[in-house]
């Protein structure tokens, strides 16, 4: 490796090994948790405040059963965890999704509004390998309960 | 008021770049629980090889969709932003974004079909650096549901 490489082509000193993964393996299981809270936190960051994020009435009267996490702040947490997996956060390379289901994030019945109302699993497997490229794609499910809340989500994420 | 359908294959850029601050990753990191040093701590992002700290994946939809904005809300693209919903999302990066960056932002309309009272609209935003450089390139799907009345 030359000294002259760019971030992106530097695989991260803890990244995952190539050589050392099978298709089908799963690498990474994730609980991922939202609150009211969590709602208002990601609008702020992301500029994004549609009204169906955070105000039940308004929700409910575009037809939702209730405030539903930003599609994106579900994408956005559901990566972090295969960043860590990953080692650096540079080392995934193509990230995409379908919204396949709303995430109702109710308003907590007592308490602080902090409280996670919304449960969601991860789960990671290695869906190809290509040794040459060293990149790996991670094919990610997501769901809450039973219900799949994202669909087709893969991740192209660089190995060693 | 039906998606205008004669906007495909136009195109609308950010007026101003995106300046890219660390205040504005550790935000989105927090918010998106994202808690990897590199998003937060110059030197474990400067360890990685990154010239400052690096924002998360998804960091770019701010950009994006920013500049989707400018298509979005034009009252001829005859959006009704209260029937929108999130069809899907992609991010392909050339390089990560780090603190510093000032970003360039065009959205392309690529896809726009009307089919069962619903329209798609599929835009592909480019996101350049200062140089002109490709950074990364995110494609959205949008679903404008109809309503009874149309």
């Amino acid at each position: 490796m030359t000294e002259s490489a760019a971030p992106r082509d530097m695989p991260a000193q803890f990244a995952p090994v190539a050589a050392q993964l099978q298709v089908g393996a799963q690498v990474v299981t994730a609980d991922v948790e939202f609150s009211r809270a969590d709602l208002i936190r990601y609008a702020g960051a992301s500029g994004d405040f549609n009204t169906i994020h955070w105000n039940e009435r308004f929700a409910k009267e575009v037809g939702l059963d209730g405030v539903i996490a930003h599609g994106m702040l579900t994408m956005g947490a559901v990566i972090a965890p295969i960043v860590e997996w990953a080692g650096a956060p540079g080392a995934v390379l193509d990230y995409r999704t379908r919204f396949t289901a709303p995430v109702l994030v109710p308003d907590a019945s007592s308490g602080s509004p902090e409280q996670p109302t919304a449960f969601l699993t991860v789960i990671a497997k290695v869906g190809a390998i290509d040794e040459d490229a060293k990149t790996v794609r991670l094919d990610i499910e997501v769901a809450d309960g039973e219900a799949k809340v994202l669909g087709r989500t893969q991740a192209k994420v660089r190995v060693k | 008021m039906a998606v205008n359908t004669e906007l495909q294959g136009t195109s609308y850029a950010l007026p101003e770049p995106y300046e890219v601050s660390r205040e504005a990753i550790a935000a989105f990191a927090r918010a998106t629980q994202s808690h990897d040093a590199a998003h937060t701590d110059p030197q474990a992002a400067r360890a990685l090889g990154y010239a400052d700290v690096v924002a998360p994946p998804t960091f770019a939809v701010i950009p994006a969709q920013r500049a989707e904005a400018r298509y979005i809300s034009l009252p001829e693209a005859g959006i009704d932003f209260s029937r929108v919903v999130h069809g899907s999302e992609q991010f392909s990066y050339t390089r990560p974004i780090v603190a510093g960056d000032v970003l360039s932002a065009v959205c392309h309309v690529d896809g726009l079909r009307e089919a069962g009272g619903h329209a798609m609209i599929t835009t592909r935003t480019e996101i350049a650096d200062a140089h002109a450089a490709p950074v990364v390139t995110v494609t959205s799907t949008i679903v404008v549901r109809g309503g009874d009345d149309d």
